[in-house]
């Protein structure tokens, strides 16, 4: 948890990449400023070129980099741990799921209508976890976690959630009869909702409730006596956070085209903590590499070894910790530098 | 003369092969899909290689090492297998990317085998819509015998339904008045028993007095027996996979409970349920079986089991023997290896779910003798029959006649 608060205070990069804009030399914004429209054209471009299969993992990638964005917000930003996000994840999922199969919502209503009832999920578990800080509510929403899938597999609920199993969803077709393939649809349908997403979280983030989130996540005694209401504050964060991660979750069930209680074990909660650490904590767009980490690096450690798929997955993480303790942004930093000596 | 003579005849020679071969060829009309060649046919696959089911993952190995005992054999009519298999994680996100990673990247011509219900949920649609075969999946859910809706999906075991019906009316015949509990794995795998057993026993479900579900995190199955037992059952449904089977079994023992005790064939292997729970303490107990137990004395010198010795002797020896997923992965690759035989040098998608569905009472290695894989265009269920068996000494005891569940209809 330690490095959440290293890497959030370090002065060189505030969470908010569009913050240090303002502050820092000439130079350097231009080249950040590059590397975001760089980014930004080839998540746009490169998918055309791409096959369907391929643009398809894109689209997952995406969809978990919303969540860990989501979890950004909330660890690096309210300073407040959460290992439950893959709960709200399925929240998102299965919300969409019924309101699509059972309510016959279309899924440009399922998706908001997801984060809503996510938001207020995340909202009313903020409450309880007010008290809790550091590892406590840690443990706490992990409780939430491992409670996600048995609860969906409840027999109660069966004719609603499919039990364990699951809900088939009907993949959309591309709307105004665009001719292109369901994935490419559905993979810009995503980009636009995360970009759209992004620029809200930059916004939050540099607004007043910004402030009073990280002003709780640097001294809660302080904040409080600045006149935050801690109590607001941090279920505010949680709900949001959970909103997000409810749209992902939408968002990854739309893709996937069906949702499952086994997809959303306390193992995928744990993937999204593991792809903020490795995005590096407090810096949103590291969310995407992160997310592409949890995706592909998996695959990548079963072409090593099948039966010890794992273990070398483990030594990945390990590399990574080691080589790059602050994640993806400590690399894009080193970039930054390099570029900037051999342009002086 | 005789040096002169040597290059025509080699010239003449290869003509005439060349002749052969290519009047062969317009005889047999080799037809391809995607994944088959002359030289090659693709097969992918999904396997919980890590993961909360991971202990299933022994039969993609399994089948791997059997591929490769074909292969070393020569192959299937010349052409080589190429058995590709990935990791799911028993995770259903994971399955979709991993399937589709296999057809549009890989480019296999059939998925086989594929593991676990969600798993093959998640793949079902795609897999139909592209019609691309998704052959004798390994699960137990009854919803595999669907030609009509989804015919590029078969399955090959048993399904659990039918054979919690075939434990039912056993009940009824043999005690009629049986107070029931049952004690199940809260899955799909174990509700599928559990409405096998309600619909076999039909207007008797009243006499069904406890019921109990555990979850697979859960570390043991004793306080659920505790209760059961308090019930003042006589008559118990063991629907547990074969760590819960062992604890469940031990535990009625102790408790000195002697109902009549139905096993489900998940969990009747000798080496990891019995032994652990001790013999002595599953005197009695009935299950179903359709596959011969690797540690079961009366197969030793059964001509089946000595061709599956020998092959893991050769091409996998480092398995566990007694793992029953290790037979199941014999057996199914044999069934798969048989329909591409069928197949011929017409290697097409359709036609491998026309062989498919075209096996006549075949016999592989390990079916219990009577038991035959049997497939029609309407029926998708390749093995339905099982036989009952019960627990005598060290070994199951095979009684009754083979059931099939369309008697159970």
């Amino acid at each position: 948890m330690s490095t959440a608060h290293d890497t959030t205070r370090d002065p060189a990069m505030p969470p908010a990449p569009r913050a240090a804009q303002k502050t820092s030399a000439g130079s350097s914004v231009d080249l950040r400023l590059i590397g975001g429209l760089a980014a930004l054209l080839a998540l746009l471009i490169v998918p055309i070129f791409l096959r369907n299969f391929v643009v398809f993992q894109l689209t997952i990638i995406l969809a978990y980099a919303i969540a860990i964005l989501s979890l950004n917000i909330l660890t690096g930003a309210s300073g407040q741990v959460s290992l439950g996000h893959s709960a709200f994840f399925a929240a998102g999922a299965y919300a969409a799921g019924i309101l699509m199969e059972h309510g016959g919502v279309p899924y440009g209503l399922a998706i908001p209508l997801a984060g809503v009832i996510c938001f207020v999920f995340g909202f009313l578990f903020g409450l309880p976890a007010l008290r809790l800080k550091g590892v406590y509510l840690a443990l706490a929403t992990f409780a939430l976690a491992i409670a996600a899938p048995p609860l969906l597999k409840l027999g109660t609920f069966e004719h609603w959630t499919g039990g364990v199993q699951g809900l088939l969803l009907t993949k959309p077709d591309p709307a105004f009869g665009l001719p292109i393939s369901q994935d490419r649809y559905l993979y810009y349908l995503t980009l636009a909702i995360a970009l759209l997403i992004y620029w809200l979280s930059v916004n939050l983030l540099n607004s007043r409730t910004g402030r009073a989130f990280m002003a709780i996540r640097d001294n809660e005694i302080a904040a409080s006596s600045m006149g935050v209401d801690l109590a607001l504050y941090k279920t505010l964060a949680f709900g949001i956070s959970a909103g997000i991660t409810g749209i992902a979750g939408a968002l990854g069930a739309l893709a996937v085209a069906f949702v499952a209680p086994d997809a959303y074990t306390f193992n995928f909660a744990i993937a999204l903590f593991l792809g903020m650490v490795i995005g590096g904590v407090g810096w949103l767009p590291g969310s995407l590499a992160g997310a592409a980490f949890i995706v592909l690096v998996p695959n990548m450690a079963e072409s090593v070894s099948k039966g010890l798929s794992g273990a070398v997955f483990g030594v990945f993480i390990i590399a990574m910790i080691f080589l790059l303790p602050n994640g993806a942004r400590q690399l894009v930093d080193l970039t930054y530098n390099q570029i900037r000596k051999l342009i002086r | 003369m005789s040096i002169n003579l040597r290059p025509h005849l080699g010239v003449l020679s290869a003509a005439a092969l060349a002749l052969a071969v290519s009047g062969g060829t317009a005889l047999a009309q080799k037809k391809y899909d995607t994944g088959a060649t002359d030289t090659e046919i693709k097969i992918g696959n999904i396997m919980p290689y890590s993961g909360p089911a991971s202990a299933y993952g022994v039969i993609g190995k399994t089948i791997d090492a059997y591929f490769k005992k074909i292969n070393a054999e020569g192959g299937i009519n010349g052409r080589k297998i190429n058995f590709i298999s990935y990791d799911d994680g028993y995770s259903p996100p994971k399955a979709v990317e991993q399937v589709r990673k296999l057809v549009e990247s890989d480019e296999v011509l059939l998925v086989f085998d594929p593991l676990g219900t969600p798993s093959n949920t998640a793949i079902q649609r795609y897999l139909n819509q592209r019609k691309v075969p998704q052959l004798f999946v390994a699960t137990g859910a009854a919803k595999w015998d669907d030609p009509k809706n989804f015919p590029w999906t078969m399955g090959w075991q048993p399904n659990y339904y039918t054979e919690g019906k075939i434990y039912a009316q056993y009940l009824l015949k043999e005690k009629p008045n049986a107070k029931i509990a049952i004690l199940y794995q809260n899955d799909d795998f174990g509700k599928d028993y559990l409405k096998g057993i309600k619909d076999g026993l039909g207007g008797k479900a009243n006499q069904i007095v406890a019921e109990s579900s555990y979850e697979v995190t859960e570390p043991t199955v004793d306080s659920h027996i505790v209760k059961l037992k308090s019930s003042g059952a006589d008559a118990f449904f063991n629907i547990t996979t074969p760590k819960f089977a062992a604890q469940a079994i031990k535990k009625v023992a102790e408790l000195d409970w002697k109902p009549t005790h139905l096993l489900t064939n998940v969990s009747l292997s000798i080496g990891s349920v019995i032994k652990p729970a001790g013999p002595q303490n599953a005197q009695g107990i009935i299950s179903a079986a359709y596959l011969k137990d690797t540690s079961d004395p009366q197969w030793k010198d059964d001509s089946g089991m000595k061709k599956f010795d020998e092959f893991l002797k050769t091409y996998y020896p480092e398995a566990n023997r007694i793992d029953a997923s290790v037979m199941f992965g014999y057996n199914v690759s044999q069934t798969m290896v048989q329909v591409l035989k069928q197949a011929g040098d017409n290697l097409t998608r359709e036609n491998i779910m026309k062989q498919a569905a075209s096996l006549k009472n075949l016999e592989t290695d390990g079916l219990l003798p009577g038991i035959k894989i049997n497939t029609s265009a309407t029926d998708f269920a390749p093995i339905s029959s099982v036989q009952l068996i019960r627990f005598k000494g060290e070994a199951w005891e095979r009684f009754g006649d083979i059931l099939s569940s369309d008697a159970t209809h």
